[in-house]
Formats: C-alpha cells, sequence, structure tokens
C-alpha cells in the first residue's frame, strides 16, 4: 500500500476583488463574477514566489507527516511560474526542509498540472521501492495580461504532498493520464504573458481532457461517479468545475469541499492540488477522492485516493485549507496588485 | 606616558560640497590646522574616515592624503570604527604622542558622501551594521536607532515632543556655528511634522549627508608650553567596543560600550562627570542624544528625555550638550565627526566659541561613536 | 555585485535557522561562531532556534538602502524567539498599526531581496504574527 502520508497548503494573505480589477479595465464586474463564477483571488507579496509558497506548504506536509526530511529521497515542485528559467526551485526546497544532500530534485512545467505531474513521479518512486518518501509540490504565481481575462482569475498558492508506504493518510488506489497535444494556451520563452485560445479552452482542452481522464481511470478502477464521496477538479474558474463534474455525473455535494476558486482564483498547478488538501481537511476514515487536474497543451492527470484511519490524526496538526483562504485577508487596491505583480514598468 | 597637548585647529564649512572633492576638503582643512598649531614639521598623520571606498572608491588614505599634503613620506594610517572613525584617530595620535613615538601627531577625520545617490549612502552607512543579520533583512541606520527609540519610549515612557527637543536645541546652538552644515534654528511642529525616515524618526531626527573635515595637531604638553601656546591637554581617553548587532546587546535601551569608555578617559583623567563643563556627543539621531546623556551619567538611567526636557542640556544648562549644534545641526561627514567634536571642546576652552561660548569652560569631554554603540571613544579634556 | 558565495555560506541559517550551542555554557550563537561570547569554549554543538517568540521593538523602514528600493514601506524588528535568542528580521503580513511591542511572532520563510532582474534571488526568514 502506497499514498499520501502527510500534506500542506499555502496561501498568501492578499486578495483583490473582481470588482477592483474590473472598475481600472471598464469591464462589467457583475457579469465577470457571473460568468466565471469569482469573486476574489489571491495575490502573492512581493516576498512569495513559488519556492518561498512550496517552502511552507512542504513544512506543514512535514508536520502532518511526521516523518525525517533526511529520509525524503525525492523533492519535485511543479509549477509554471518557477523564479528562475534556470536554476532549480527544487534545490531550495530541498534545502530549506533539510533533505539534502542525499535526495533526487527536479522541476516539472505543464502548465497548470505541473502539481500533479510531480504527484505523480513522486507516488511512482515510492510505489517503485525507489525511494521511502516522495514529495511533490505545486505551487504557482500565475500572470494574467493586464486588462484580459485571465487578470481576474490568475492567483497564488502551494500544495505539497509526502508520499510513503507507512503512515499513509489517504492510500492510492489507482493513477491514470491523458494527454494529447492541444495548443490551448501557452506562453513563448520572453513573454511576460501568457496567451491563449478563447473560447477553444473549453470543449476540445479542458473538458475533454479532464472528461478523458476521468472516464479512462474510473474504468482502470471499475469504479463510477457514485463510488465516490468527493471528486476534485482543476478550476481555471467557478463555472468549469461544476460544468464537467455534471458532464460526467458527479453531483455538486461531491465537488463542493474542493471547490476554492470562487474565493481564491486558479491557482494554476495549485489548484487542484489545493482542492485535494482542502478535502482531506474535511474527509473521513474509508472516503474515496477522485482527483483530476488539467493543464494546457494538454493534459490530465487522475488520482483515486482511500482515506485512512491516520487523518484523524493528523488532519489538526498544520494550518487547514479553508482557514487559510477566509482568515486575516488583506484587500489590495489595483494599483498595489499591479505593484506587487511587476505589471507598472519602471526605469532599467 | 607624556602629556598630550592640542595645540592646532582647522575646520572648513560642513555641507554639500560639489566643487570639493576629498583629497581637496582634507588637505583645506589639515593646512587650517597646521597654520593654527604654527608648527613646520609632522612626524606622523593619523586619518579617520569610515568608508571612501564605498563613497568614491578610494582607499589607501594614508598614502594619498600624506602626499597631497606635500608630506610624503610621513607615516600616515587610515583608521576605521564606522561613525567614530574620527574619534579613533583623536585615540591614535593621543597613543603615539603619549607613548613618546611621536611628537607632532596630524589627526583629521573627513568624509566625502555626497558623490553617490541617498540610497547608495544609506546603504554605505548600513555597512557599520551587521551585514548578514542587520543589513540582509533591509536595515538602515535610521531603522536601527528607531528600534531603540521605540524600546526606550516603551520602558521609560520617553516622548516624541521629547527627541524633537534635541533637535531643537542642536539647531538652536548650531545657528551659532558659522560652520555648521545647517546654522538656522528649527521649532518642535517643523521636527513633529517632518517626512518619516523610519518610525518615529522624522527627517528632523536625523543628522545629515554631508561632505567636510576637521584636524587637530598634537604634541607633548611640554613642547606646547615651550612653545608658548595655550595648553589644553588631553587628559583621558577611553575607547570600548559592544556587539554588532543590536539584538545581541544585554539592554537595547542603554549603550554599554559609551558607559565603559567614559568610565575610563575620567579615570585617566582623575575626574567625575560633574566636573565638566561642556559635552560633545554623538546625536547621529535625537534618540542617540539622549541615551548617550543616560550613558555618560549626564542624567539618570531612563531620564534623558526628561533631562533635555527641563533644561538641563542646554547652552546655559548644567551640563551644556552640542554647543556646536552637534551632528544634527552641524553636519555629519562621518569619519570627520570625531575630530569636530575635538575642535568645538578646544575652542571652547580656548575661549574662542563666540556666541556659543560656555562661560568658564574649564574641562570638556567627547563622545563618538561607531554604529548602534558597537564602538564608542571618549576623550576628556582640560585647559591648563 | 558580490559572487553568490557571500550569501550561500549564510544558508543552513537563513534556510534552516540553524545556531551553535556552545558545550561550556549552553549559550546559543546565531550565526554559530568559532569562540563562545560568554564562556570563551571553541566547542560547540549544533541546535536550531524556536519557530516564534515575542517582538521587543520594532520601525518602519520608510527611506531603504538599495536593493530594498521597491520594498518600501516595510516593517523589521527584533524578536525574542521563546529560547531566549534574539533575532532581527522583516515583520510581514501585518498593518503597521498591528505593530507593538510584545507582538507574538512567527518565522515564515520569504524572499528577502534579489540582486536586480538578472542577478540571485536570496531568500531568508521574516517574522509573521503568530
Amino acid at each position: 500500500m502506497t499514498g499520501i502520508v502527510g500534506y500542506g497548503a499555502y496561501i498568501p494573505r492578499n486578495r483583490i476583488k473582481v470588482e477592483e480589477i474590473a472598475k481600472v479595465w471598464g469591464a462589467d464586474a457583475p457579469s465577470y463574477k457571473r460568468g466565471l463564477m469569482l469573486e476574489e483571488k489571491s495575490v502573492p507579496s512581493p516576498d512569495q514566489d513559488t519556492i518561498s509558497m512550496s517552502v511552507e506548504a512542504s513544512k506543514r506536509a512535514l508536520k502532518r507527516a511526521g516523518i525525517d526530511p533526511r529520509e525524503i529521497g525525492a523533492v519535485y515542485v511543479g509549477s509554471e511560474s518557477h523564479p528562475y528559467a534556470v536554476k532549480p526551485s527544487g534545490t531550495v526546497l530541498a534545502e530549506a526542509i533539510d533533505a539534502t544532500p542525499d535526495v533526487h530534485t527536479a522541476d516539472l512545467e505543464f502548465a497548470c498540472k505541473a502539481g500533479t505531474e510531480g504527484m505523480f513521479v513522486a507516488l511512482s518512486l515510492v510505489q517503485a521501492g525507489a525511494v521511502k518518501y516522495g514529495l511533490a509540490v505545486g505551487a504557482d504565481t500565475s500572470q494574467g495580461a493586464p486588462g484580459d481575462a485571465l487578470e481576474y482569475s490568475a492567483a497564488a498558492g502551494a500544495a505539497a504532498f509526502i508520499f510513503g508506504a507507512d503512515g499513509i493518510v489517504a492510500e492510492s488506489v489507482a493513477t491514470y493520464s491523458y494527454t494529447t497535444d492541444t495548443p490551448d494556451f501557452w506562453r513563448r520563452e520572453y513573454q511576460y504573458y501568457p496567451q491563449h485560445g478563447g473560447r477553444f479552452t473549453g470543449d476540445p482542452a479542458y473538458f475533454k481532457h479532464i472528461m478523458g481522464a476521468a472516464r479512462g481511470l474510473m474504468a482502470r478502477a471499475k469504479m463510477k461517479p457514485g463510488d465516490f464521496d468527493y471528486v476534485v477538479f482543476h478550476q481555471p474558474n467557478g463555472k468549469f468545475p461544476l460544468r464537467v463534474g455534471e458532464m460526467l455525473g458527479f453531483t455538486k455535494k461531491q465537488i463542493e469541499p474542493g471547490w476554492l476558486v470562487p474565493k481564491l482564483g486558479n491557482t494554476y498547478s495549485g489548484s487542484s492540488p489545493l482542492g485535494l488538501t482542502a478535502t482531506l481537511d474535511i474527509a473521513k476514515p474509508g472516503q474515496m477522492i477522485l482527483v483530476v487536474s488539467y493543464g494546457s497543451g494538454a493534459g490530465s492527470d487522475a488520482f483515486i485516493f482511500k482515506v485512512t484511519k491516520r487523518i484523524d490524526e493528523v488532519r489538526d496538526l498544520a494550518p487547514k485549507t479553508r482557514d487559510l483562504l477566509d482568515d486575516h485577508k488583506n484587500y489590495l487596491e489595483y494599483g498595489v496588485y499591479a505593484k506587487y505583480r511587476r505589471k507598472i514598468r519602471k526605469a532599467e | 606616558m607624556r602629556d598630550v597637548a592640542a595645540i592646532g585647529v582647522g575646520m572648513t564649512k560642513w555641507g554639500e560640497l560639489w566643487d570639493k572633492s576629498l583629497r581637496t576638503i582634507f588637505a583645506e582643512t589639515a593646512l587650517l590646522a597646521i597654520d593654527d598649531a604654527g608648527v613646520d614639521r609632522i612626524d606622523s598623520m593619523v586619518v579617520g574616515c569610515m568608508s571612501s571606498g564605498l563613497f568614491v572608491g578610494q582607499e589607501h588614505l594614508g598614502s594619498m592624503l600624506a602626499d597631497y599634503l606635500g608630506r610624503v613620506p610621513v607615516p600616515a594610517a587610515r583608521v576605521e570604527s564606522a561613525c567614530s572613525s574620527g574619534g579613533l584617530a583623536l585615540r591614535q595620535g593621543f597613543i603615539e604622542v603619549a607613548s613618546g613615538m611621536s611628537d607632532i601627531v596630524l589627526v583629521a577625520g573627513v568624509e566625502k558622501m555626497t558623490d553617490v545617490t541617498g540610497c547608495e549612502a544609506t546603504y554605505a552607512l548600513g555597512t557599520a551594521a551587521d551585514q548578514e543579520y542587520e543589513g540582509f533583512h533591509g536595515l538602515t541606520f535610521p531603522g536601527l536607532y528607531a528600534m531603540m527609540a521605540v524600546a526606550h519610549m516603551h520602558k521609560y515612557g520617553t516622548t516624541r515632543e521629547q527627541l524633537a527637543m534635541v533637535a531643537v536645541k542642536n539647531h538652536d546652538n548650531g545657528s551659532k556655528n558659522p560652520l555648521a552644515q545647517f546654522p538656522f534654528k528649527v521649532t518642535i511642529d517643523a521636527v513633529l511634522n517632518s517626512v518619516l525616515v523610519a518610525d518615529p524618526l522624522r527627517i528632523l531626527d536625523c543628522s545629515p549627508i554631508t561632505d567636510g573635515a576637521a584636524a587637530v595637531i598634537l604634541c607633548p604638553a611640554d613642547m606646547a608650553k615651550k612653545m608658548k601656546k595655550r595648553v589644553i591637554r588631553i587628559a583621558g581617553s577611553g575607547q570600548a567596543t559592544d556587539t554588532i548587532a543590536l539584538s545581541s546587546r544585554k539592554d537595547i535601551t542603554w549603550i554599554e560600550s559609551t558607559d565603559l569608555a567614559a568610565r575610563k578617559a575620567l579615570a585617566m583623567a582623575g575626574r567625575k562627570i560633574e566636573d565638566l563643563q561642556l559635552f560633545e556627543v554623538h546625536d547621529c539621531f535625537t534618540i542617540a542624544e539622549i541615551m548617550v546623556t543616560e550613558a555618560l551619567g549626564i542624567a539618570e538611567k531612563g531620564r534623558g528625555g526628561r533631562a533635555v526636557e527641563e533644561g538641563l542640556t542646554s547652552l546655559t544648562g548644567k551640563f551644556p550638550v552640542n554647543p556646536s549644534g552637534g551632528l544634527k545641526a552641524k553636519g555629519h561627514p562621518v569619519g570627520a565627526t570625531g575630530v569636530a567634536q575635538a575642535v568645538e571642546v578646544i575652542k571652547q576652552l580656548r575661549g574662542e566659541a563666540g556666541e556659543r561660548q560656555v562661560k568658564g569652560a574649564k574641562r570638556g569631554l567627547t563622545q563618538n561613536m561607531g554604529g548602534t554603540g558597537g564602538s564608542s571613544v571618549v576623550h576628556v579634556f582640560e585647559a591648563e | 555585485m558580490p559572487t553568490p558565495s557571500r550569501s550561500w555560506r549564510e544558508i543552513p541559517q537563513r534556510y534552516r535557522l540553524e545556531a551553535g550551542k556552545c558545550r561550556g555554557c549552553g549559550y546559543v550563537c546565531f550565526p554559530p561562531r568559532v569562540v563562545c561570547p560568554h564562556c570563551g569554549s571553541r566547542e560547540f554543538g549544533q541546535t536550531k532556534l524556536a519557530g516564534a517568540g515575542k517582538l521587543l521593538t520594532y520601525t518602519i523602514i520608510r527611506v531603504p538602502p538599495q536593493p530594498f528600493e521597491d520594498q518600501a514601506p516595510y516593517a523589521v524588528g527584533i524578536a525574542e524567539l521563546d529560547d531566549g535568542v534574539k533575532l532581527t528580521a522583516q515583520v510581514v503580513d501585518c498593518d503597521f498599526a498591528d505593530l507593538k511591542v510584545g507582538l507574538r511572532v512567527a518565522l515564515e520563510f520569504r524572499r528577502v531581496y534579489e540582486e536586480g532582474e538578472a542577478g540571485v534571488i536570496y531568500y531568508g526568514y521574516k517574522f509573521v504574527p503568530e
């Protein structure tokens, strides 16, 4: 048996409301809020980035796992906003949690599914018996171009998972990945903001891959939507996960605990991973969770986890995702938001 | 040890001296001191300068300044202890004469601070703190002293107004000093409404960025007598260090190094603090003067704010502090300050301080401090 | 610009708060030292600092030094950690109005500064309200 032995979440305290962004660009806030099912998003302070958030989320995962970090044999950080183009985020993380030097580290990218990619790899190494514990983090400080639809949703957050074969909190039952070459959203090197295909990002991209991965995994595991207590989908906005859930035959009740996006925004590589940490925060022993991520380009990773008794022992050892989402919020005006997100052009 | 006298002083007007380089400022000032002393020979030079390397990219000041004074091959050294580099130069010169190693020593201090931007100057000044554990976190000198002020205000009830009174007093004195950078008065309101630098310190709580130099000629007291000079003797010298980082101090509301250095200097001079008539102290920030008056024993611990409020340290008070205008009004070309303090005390003891003369001044003290009190140098002067 | 070596050397302290514990008198040295400033011993063991404490003092820097130009205004403080060690760091995620002597703070891993657009990014600890 292998699975998650510890998990942790990190969400910055700053927020900006849809209205605040809309007013600057002369957009109609209510229609954005309705259309995206989104109210506000998290904003990283200038001193927060993928690396800093990964460290804090990982420390929380370690608290729940209760293991010696030196026994972690692999550390993966999945993000599309790694602070360096060349120099790994993973090494800073590994050093900060005292897992060095006997550790394998890699940085991963695949738009929004870089986080679950890392989870896939870490879990596989544990299953292969190659490492005792593997740490995977999905973290992003995503950027949206000023005035673009993505500016309303591009947010920041991190979720960390430690995989192992003992002290399991959520057992890995089955995994599956569904991938095609679909250019729905991309960023060329040296470009500051990503570009996307508008409505093309819907059916041929998000929906096709999530459904392909969900159906493929359920077939492999011989399970139906009704067999799950909870399902977590990648959440680029509030609408898409509800719609794909409906299309697949899931109820809103199954989706709700992991549906953070209306108050969080899209944390890209942290999106479904944070949905999973929020679900684990409230799940009971024996319950079944389906997680389906999505990364543009395109692909989906799917996991089935079965919660164990140990969840009751570790749940309270670190902050809960919903508390991080709801407490101590600091609302920003657009000007400060733009300054924090380096959208203001300064002298060279 | 021989008795040491100061027989010449030199100082030019301080300020933003755009058309003068470090070497020019030094040479002009040193010549004033040499002329005032009436000597034709110098046996040794000691120059205090905090950071010529960061400010003007120049090290090796011993060689350069000996050269520009036209005095090679005189032995010359640059000494550094952050903002107490000048006081340290005075101490080294004193030791050279007292020990018999040299007879006539030129002690000078110089700093040229305006060839870099404000941010770069703030950074250079910050190198007096712990670079890896204070500077690394974005601390500045105003920031460090502001933290001392917050702690002092919390522990002793020192008020914002009392801090402002230090600036008002020093500007009042400085308005009588033709060489001061800011020879004008300020009001409490002006201080309280000036722009914040590091809460609660405002720009008028802070000494400025200044270009300038000061110089003193030292020689054995016997030689001074033979030259028929008024003998102003350095009766005592003391120096002490403390931890570099403020967080390592036993008590962040107390300047231990000044207490220790002053005790040593006074003991050497055989005097108590009450025997002295004037004090030139290191008011890099208003809170610094308050804490220094406590460390010197002029005010009781925690009552430095009360002391300035009650006029104890005014020009006509019982313990006149900073009759020159202090660092606040006179300016603070870092390495020069310690020597300029000596220049003021010497002038006062000679009766040459004009409008700011402390009546009946026979004994005075200089206190020069580096960083947040990581170094303190104290000298006691007596008129024979 | 200095080479990265100067900051790299401090990583065990900045990332993991590793300190030296004097074998002679138990004094905790942060950063670790070669000789104990209290008892003069030259023998040390390794320890880690406590993760939380209370503010002894603080200020708000409004005129920053060069590498921090874009960050001002920011708060800094000295905290006494629960193990007695005193530490200096920025205070973040805290309204300036909430800063006070005695505020309980915890240590969090943050970006401290970077050497311009192309230089190394330096990480370290900062205080956040507990």
